[in-house]
């Protein structure tokens, strides 16, 4: 039986813990609520912009209107963009978002490019790469990943600007660098206790039925849209307004998966940290029980000899 | 068969109706209506007055440029920034436009003042529309059957 300074001490330790986490479950909380208002105003706007890029993709049956609507017969190279978080203790919510692009790549079979948005997700995929440079039976193509770009500290509130950068460099990657197909893996929420990694496809933009041939099973397809007319008119003209739109919107897209992700990342955060706290209360009272046995004993110990002491006094006085 | 119309902006979804009977919109290239059956089109918004017709009632939005993607049945309406006219407060956009006008003063350079003077157009479109329109009491509906 350990003593009761040593438990006083684990029950203090155990306080701290406890403190800690609730200090985070709280923090996460109001980030939760800020960032679950922001990705349910955009995600309208967000799924619309969705539905106008695919009736334009739908157009370009043949010769693509815009270069990044050209769809390449031959996927040699592909660009991952990996949105994870910066910090830890957010539960599985890392691991997962990473676990699901790697297993994705796995699948799909490709030499990969990867953009990674968060420092916790790029440190889990370079030690991912590491370990398939590593290993001798690793298949040619994943001995290919690397790491192009890397983006972190992204603001609470991202808005449309913060995204530009990370925007412009998968453009050049599917524009310039050899990419052939672009992805977003990132984490959609769902509620506080739900969210759900996926893996979407993002260029080149196509309409429904060309993406689901190759990868169905593979990438969540995005939802349906029903199909308009092929002859769209534009005002002013095609070039101009395709210019205009399918970058910005694509942008949006982008913005989206990220703000999907970090209110998934402090929904997960506050679920992980509410849960530590719980273990920890319930390890305090563990604790201060066996506490409140060694003292007991200590003092029934001690009133032993005492009461031992007494009667050997006792009987030197007979 | 009635028009489904959506307007949302950035921020928010602003109005939805499967009712709609026209949608007259602040295209770029100029004002556009919108029946049912309307061929596809894509066009930019201008700054401007974005109304919605549906039976006796029209509903009125000042929007801020944007993307409208129309189709036979749907009219998506993708603002930069939208906002209803009863939602519009005559004193903010006043203040809106002073700021604007004072600054304008100041004679700044480059981004700077290519986003005052947007600031300031969007307060006097405003301002404009709210006039016209009549602000939210007192807001007497046309119908179509009036204008012809």
């Amino acid at each position: 039986m350990p003593t009761t300074r040593e438990i006083k001490r684990r029950i203090n330790s155990v306080r701290n813990i406890n403190q800690v986490t609730r200090a985070l479950e709280a923090v996460s909380a109001s980030a939760v609520r800020k960032a679950q208002n922001a990705v349910l105003a955009s995600r309208p706007y967000a799924q619309y912009a969705h539905q106008v890029l695919v009736h334009v993709a739908a157009q370009s049956r043949g010769v693509p209107l815009h270069p990044l609507l050209e769809v390449r017969q031959d996927v040699d190279m592909i660009c991952v963009l990996l949105i994870a978080g910066d910090r830890g203790l957010a539960g599985a919510y890392n691991a997962n978002a990473v676990r699901r692009a790697t297993s994705f790549v796995e699948r799909y079979q490709r030499p990969a490019r990867w953009v990674t948005v968060g420092r916790k997700g790029t440190d889990l995929i370079r030690r991912w790469i590491a370990a398939q440079k590593d290993s001798e039976t690793a298949a040619p193509f994943l001995k290919q990943q690397e790491i192009v770009a890397e983006f972190s500290h992204l603001p609470a509130d991202p808005d449309v600007s913060d995204v530009t950068q990370i925007v412009q460099v998968l453009f050049d990657e599917f524009l310039n660098q050899g990419a052939d197909e672009v992805f977003v893996a990132y984490t959609n929420f769902i509620n506080t206790v739900t969210q759900q990694p996926r893996v979407l496809p993002l260029l080149p933009l196509r309409p429904f039925e060309a993406s689901s041939r190759a990868i169905a099973d593979l990438v969540e397809t995005p939802p349906e849209v029903r199909l308009r007319g092929r002859d769209y008119l534009y005002e002013p003209d095609a070039v101009t307004i395709l210019d205009e739109v399918i970058p910005r919107f694509t942008e949006l897209q982008i913005l989206q998966a990220i703000r999907e992700s970090l209110s998934s990342e402090h929904s997960a955060r506050m679920v992980a940290m509410r849960n530590a706290s719980e273990s920890a209360e319930a390890l305090r009272g563990l604790l201060q029980l066996d506490f409140n046995k060694a003292r007991q004993l200590a003092i029934t110990g001690e009133i032993l000899d005492i009461i031992g002491g007494v009667e050997a006094l006792k009987q030197n006085d007979d | 068969m009635p028009l489904e119309v959506e307007v949302v902006s950035r921020v928010r979804q602003l109005y939805h109706t499967e009712n709609a009977d026209m949608v007259l919109i602040p295209g770029s290239e100029g004002e556009l209506g919108v029946l049912p059956n309307h061929t596809p089109l894509l066009t930019t918004l201008a700054f401007g007055e974005l109304r919605v017709v549906e039976g006796d009632a029209i509903n009125s939005f000042v929007v801020y440029g944007g993307v409208v993607d129309v189709g036979p049945h749907k009219v998506i309406v993708l603002a930069d920034d939208a906002e209803s006219v009863s939602e519009i407060n005559m004193s903010d956009v006043e203040e809106a436009r002073a700021r604007a006008r004072r600054l304008m003063e100041e004679s700044p350079a480059g981004d700077q003042r290519a986003m005052i003077a947007q600031e300031l157009r969007r307060a006097e479109i405003a301002a404009k529309i709210y006039q016209r329109v009549g602000g939210p009491s007192g807001r007497r509906i046309r119908t179509v059957e009036e204008d012809e």
